[in-house]
């Protein structure tokens, strides 16, 4: 178990991370993940004390980390970095064999371990051990890399971001070997990725971190139901549902409508819609802020040459905020009598109009992307 | 009589490029581990380079007295830069991952020289021992001036005697050796890079 307490960094007045407070749970898969700059990588180095905290304490079941002898901690803990970071110096067996020697390991014993990690992801130990880093594809040098990290049996493996360098086809590879491996010895792997489809496919439990914080620690599922910020739905983009999205009224209006003044007399406002080719006016005061709604039809039955437009206005027509949620406006705009949501800006000016075409175009882009025409 | 003067005059500068590896490399490693040695030590070895080769073994001269000794010293004193520079510089460029692997993996400052950082920088470092080599080939020569031995001798003589034949007899082993070293050093040379 790991459990983070009140961990606090900064360089200079750059703070990145602020009073950090988590707990990882043996055997788990947790990603660590967020923007660029947003801690994740700096909280997992101070889990094997590459980067000390200024504040705060870490345990490793229950023990004070900075009570250890960092050399020492580390040959407890897993590490596998982006860049891989093989010793090109070494071959293949001299590098996974790297922390077992370290601890002292009798030759028989790690050369076993080798052996047996080899087989692990299918690379036979009599073709592949005395190869040096060079001679391997990346894909192959990455695996090695985990195996370097698994070859003293630690309990925790930290990895960060290590399949970023590598192309979409391996990488899935990768991530179902580690995710087998991981099941299979039942690690507890502190993972630090920036891209989410990974975080969902790999994680136990996610943590998004911004600005040295953590917004929401959470299982996938959970995160993909209730995102507890805008950041994080943004980072899931394409895995929401479209009504999990934050979209606004804005977001679905037309801009071009017709508006026209309280005062403006009937028969030019009728010959206003011919021209426009539109069933509706909107009406507004003098300061621009809007009125009312008129349809076709009104004018027609109660409209008489001279009658100003503002006394035959109804308020019938569903009213919404350009802010306010998308779904709202939807069902209000299913509900309207009028067929359309008229949309206000924050000063009650008129900002645009809902109509079902409107929308139905906007979902539409939503989905497919810009639409033509 | 001219393979004695070739044989004393390698023996000599072997011995001092030995010494002066053994030397450089350390103060290299001290360079790139202590911060505020740093600076000291790469100036020192640059000054000591500037020193004319003739004012540096007569200097020596005075404390060491005449001699094969005196020569070796000033040798040593002279090869130590490209040694030392390149030991730092190749220590300094290892790449920072594989520096925060080799930490990440629980090594301590001596074994991440030893078994990673060392052998990476290996190559630069070999590029170091070649030129002080090939350098100290020809410096040697002056060593005849403070009463030491080697090819220095010949040419000596054969100043004193105006004679071209001699001048040339202690000359040209010395280019020679130095063409013979550069080449086969820098065939390794190349071999050690192209596995880096």
């Amino acid at each position: 178990m790991i459990r983070f307490e009140n961990v606090t960094k900064s360089y200079g007045k750059n703070v990145i991370l602020r009073n950090l407070n988590f707990t990882i749970n043996p055997g788990e898969f947790v990603v660590l993940i967020g923007p660029s700059g947003c801690g994740k990588t700096t909280t997992l180095k101070t889990i094997n004390r590459l980067i000390e905290p200024d504040g705060g304490k870490i345990f490793i079941d229950e023990k004070d980390i900075t009570k250890e002898n960092p050399v020492e901690l580390r040959r407890t803990i897993g590490y596998v970095i982006q860049q891989i970071g093989l010793f090109p110096n070494m071959t293949v067996e001299e590098n996974i064999a790297i922390v077992p020697k370290l601890l002292k390991y009798p030759k028989e014993k790690w050369q076993g371990v080798v052996k047996e990690l080899l087989e692990l992801v299918g690379m036979p130990y009599e073709q592949n051990a005395h190869k040096y880093p060079s001679e391997l594809s990346g894909g192959q040098q990455q695996r090695i890399g985990v195996l370097r990290a698994l070859a003293a049996s630690p309990p925790i493996v930290l990895m960060d971001e290590p399949f970023g360098a590598l192309d979409p086809i391996t990488r899935d590879t990768l991530q179902d070997e580690v995710r087998r491996i991981q099941k299979k010895l039942k690690k507890t792997i502190v993972f630090v990725t920036h891209d989410m489809d990974e975080a969902l496919k790999m994680a136990d439990v996610i943590v998004f971190m911004d600005s040295g914080k953590i917004l929401q620690m959470a299982s996938p599922e959970e995160m993909l139901r209730n995102p507890a910020d805008p950041l994080i739905a943004e980072f899931m983009g394409k895995h929401m549902s479209n009504a999990n999205m934050i979209f606004t009224a804005a977001d679905f209006m037309k801009t071009r409508v017709t508006k026209v003044s309280r005062t403006t007399l009937t028969l030019q406002s009728i010959e206003l819609m011919r021209n426009r080719e539109v069933n509706s006016l909107l009406v507004i005061n003098d300061d621009d802020t809007y009125f009312g709604s008129v349809s076709i039809e009104k004018l027609r039955s109660q409209g008489k040459p001279g009658k100003e437009i503002g006394d035959m206005v109804s308020d019938e027509a569903p009213v919404v905020n350009v802010k306010d949620d998308a779904r709202e406006t939807f069902d209000k705009l299913m509900t309207s009598p009028t067929g359309y949501v008229v949309v206000l800006n924050d000063d009650a000016t008129v900002a645009g109009l809902i109509t079902k075409t409107s929308m139905t175009k906007a979902m539409g882009e939503a989905l497919w992307g810009e639409m033509s025409s | 009589m001219i393979f004695n003067y070739i044989t004393e005059h390698v023996v000599i500068v072997l011995i001092a490029i030995l010494v002066s590896i053994l030397i450089g490399i350390v103060l290299g490693v001290i360079a790139y581990w202590v911060r505020l040695a740093e600076k000291l030590i790469l100036w020192i070895v640059e000054i000591l380079q500037t020193i004319p080769s003739l004012a540096l073994l007569a200097m020596l001269m005075i404390v060491f007295g005449l001699g094969n000794v005196t020569l070796i010293v000033g040798l040593v004193l002279y090869a130590l830069m490209p040694i030392v520079r390149n030991t730092h510089t190749g220590l300094t460029n290892v790449e920072p991952f594989i520096k925060d692997a080799a930490r990440g993996m629980g090594m301590t400052k001596l074994q991440r020289l030893v078994k990673v950082e060392l052998p990476l920088s290996f190559p630069l470092i070999f590029s170091g021992i070649k030129i002080a080599l090939v350098n100290s080939l020809s410096v040697a020569v002056m060593g005849v001036l403070i009463g030491a031995g080697g090819l220095g001798f010949p040419i000596y003589r054969g100043i004193q005697t105006q004679s071209m034949q001699l001048i040339l007899t202690g000359a040209i082993p010395v280019v020679l050796m130095a063409l013979i070293f550069d080449f086969f050093m820098s065939k390794i040379e190349r071999r050690l890079l192209k596995r880096a």
